[in-house]
């Protein structure tokens, strides 16, 4: 049954160091504010697990906070590279970072293994690709019908999931809508989850096929508005696109990155801070 | 429309959008293929089904998307689905006619490189990675590929094949076990190029107004052939052009408001 709790005790209660732990959303609903809050406690040598990297987890390498992760697409999406990521691959900083690379279909197949308990995942692809090649991890299975070769490879567990959605009721059942990515999959894989919301209400009003994860398949659910921003929230905020291409900057070099992780982060208390740290800088810009 | 009014990143996106028929099923990548994709959607191809990774299926987007999961492609997607319906269902189920796709590295058989420069173990630049090429290449029936020309990108030998092409060439795709026919057209700013029946070789077939054949061989890392019925590729059309603009202005006038939810 999911508790209702701030992100601070749901992090320090349910994330331990070394934990698996995958946080996920395709584009919409990133779970950015659960990710500074682990750069805030000082979580350390945790085997991330996410499709696409994105700007949350360039911060969390880039904090120190990743021992490992597994990925399918690392870039800043319509903007470049990933520059801290990038740094932690190329020259192991600030720790070396091991990498388990896959392919989209792959990692997406298995989260639904891993979801339905399985211990791996059958696809067909990886034909032809050097993927196969560097990667112990995937493998070939026979049909044992056909005798057909297909792709294996192992299911998705992490010890916790988090996610962001838009609504949860007081008893802690959740409703998301919009791209929706691989985010039931990942909370239902998973040991622990976390949900972080934009709104409490008295009734979801879900209808009857809505993507609805009930109270009892999550521990924490926290009450986090704009928990999603730089990405968006569908029906509650757009992308900020332009903070996307500003981070491309802030994230080049290690000092500007290590200025902007601690004035940002390090030094605000929760997400409604940083916020309000984001705003003011952006209106002094705007004043000058 | 003269040369002069025309920029060749201009010239590839029509090339490449023209390759699209109307009605067919398109897995699009975000970047130049789904600008290309969008083109031919707003022109020749009103009947285009848009199919991101993201989930949204037949995705008619006003302004350009800057990323793969954009609110506008849900919002005017038939549907949305979730990532592992997309694979599964979809683009495994075979119901995808053409993927479409960008490429850091090319190489003479099409292959295609957005992993790593250099050893994989200890990479010189380490790029993106697979995203979902390496599936897409595969299992869609065919696949475009959109790339600027240049010696970096058209190399002599990939350094890692993310997503396999025709592999060493002649029928190496189809021992590999994959039945499908793999890119059948690598769009760039200066050229068409098509694979070469039985050597499945990459070939030039049409060369765009301005470009000559002294400048993509030098911006080609192996011997480039031509084909022998080599043409001048067709400039866009008054129209083609009003269209692509358009749709460049209105996307950067909007560009940092974002799109996908009620203003805040």
């Amino acid at each position: 049954m999911a508790q209702w709790m701030t992100l601070s005790e749901a992090v320090s209660s349910l994330v331990h160091d070394g934990d698996c732990v995958a946080l996920e959303g395709f584009t919409h609903l990133i779970p950015f504010a659960a990710g500074h809050e682990l750069i805030r406690q000082g979580r350390r040598r945790l085997s991330l697990i996410r499709m696409t990297p994105d700007l949350i987890y360039d911060q969390m390498i880039g904090a120190g906070c990743a021992a490992k992760l597994t990925f399918s697409w690392g870039g800043n999406p319509g903007v470049g590279s990933l520059h801290r990521f990038r740094d932690a691959v190329e020259h192991d900083w600030p720790n070396p970072l091991e990498i388990e690379e896959r392919s989209h279909s792959d990692l997406a197949n298995a989260y639904v293994a891993g979801a339905a308990n399985l211990p791996f995942a059958v696809l067909r692809g990886y034909a032809g690709s050097d993927l196969a090649r560097v990667s112990k991890h995937i493998r070939t299975i026979q049909c044992p019908f056909s005798g057909e070769e297909l792709a294996a490879t192992p299911a998705v567990r992490p010890d916790v999931a988090i996610i962001h959605a838009q609504k949860a009721d007081r008893a802690g059942n959740v409703h998301l809508w919009g791209i929706l990515g691989v985010q039931k999959e990942a909370v239902l894989a998973a040991r622990r989850s976390i949900v972080t919301v934009e709104e409490c209400v008295d009734a979801l009003n879900a209808p009857s096929n809505a993507c609805v994860l009930p109270s009892w398949v999550i521990d924490a659910v926290c009450l986090v508005p704009n928990g999603a921003t730089p990405s968006y929230a569908h029906g509650y905020y757009s992308r900020d696109n332009a903070f996307y291409r500003r981070w491309d900057a802030i994230s080049r070099d290690r000092e500007s990155f290590r200025i902007w992780m601690k004035r940002h982060v390090l030094d605000t208390a929760d997400f409604s801070e940083y916020l309000r740290v984001q705003s003011g800088l952006i209106q002094q810009v705007a004043m000058q | 429309m003269s040369l002069a009014q025309c920029t060749s990143q201009e010239m590839m996106t029509v090339a490449a959008a023209r390759t699209l028929r109307d009605g067919q099923v398109c897995f699009v990548g975000i970047g130049l293929p789904s600008t290309a994709a969008n083109l031919a959607r707003l022109t020749h191809a009103p009947n285009i089904v848009l199919l991101y990774e993201s989930g949204p299926i037949g995705a008619k987007p006003p302004l350009l998307p800057l990323s793969i999961g954009d609110g506008s492609l849900a919002e005017t997607a038939d549907t949305v689905v979730s990532t592992p319906e997309i694979f599964r269902y979809w683009l495994q189920g075979g119901r995808v006619d053409v993927g479409f796709l960008g490429a850091a590295q090319i190489d003479r058989y099409a292959n295609i490189n957005t992993t790593v420069v250099g050893d994989y173990r200890k990479p010189k630049v380490r790029l993106p990675g697979a995203g979902g090429a390496p599936e897409i290449s595969v299992l869609a029936k065919e696949v475009r590929i959109i790339v600027a020309h240049s010696e970096r990108a058209f190399v002599e030998k990939l350094d890692f094949i993310t997503s396999a092409g025709f592999l060493q060439g002649g029928d190496a795709r189809r021992r590999a076990g994959i039945p499908s026919k793999g890119p059948t057209a690598v769009v760039t700013d200066l050229c068409i190029l098509r694979p070469e029946a039985e050597t499945n070789e990459l070939i030039v077939h049409s060369i765009h107004p301005g470009a000559t054949r002294e400048v993509i061989r030098q911006k080609t890392g192996w011997p480039l052939r031509f084909s022998a019925t080599c043409e001048e590729t067709a400039p866009p059309t008054a129209h083609e052009l009003e269209v692509l603009r358009d749709l460049h202005a209105r996307t950067a006038t909007a560009s940092g408001s974002g799109t996908g939810g009620r203003a805040a």
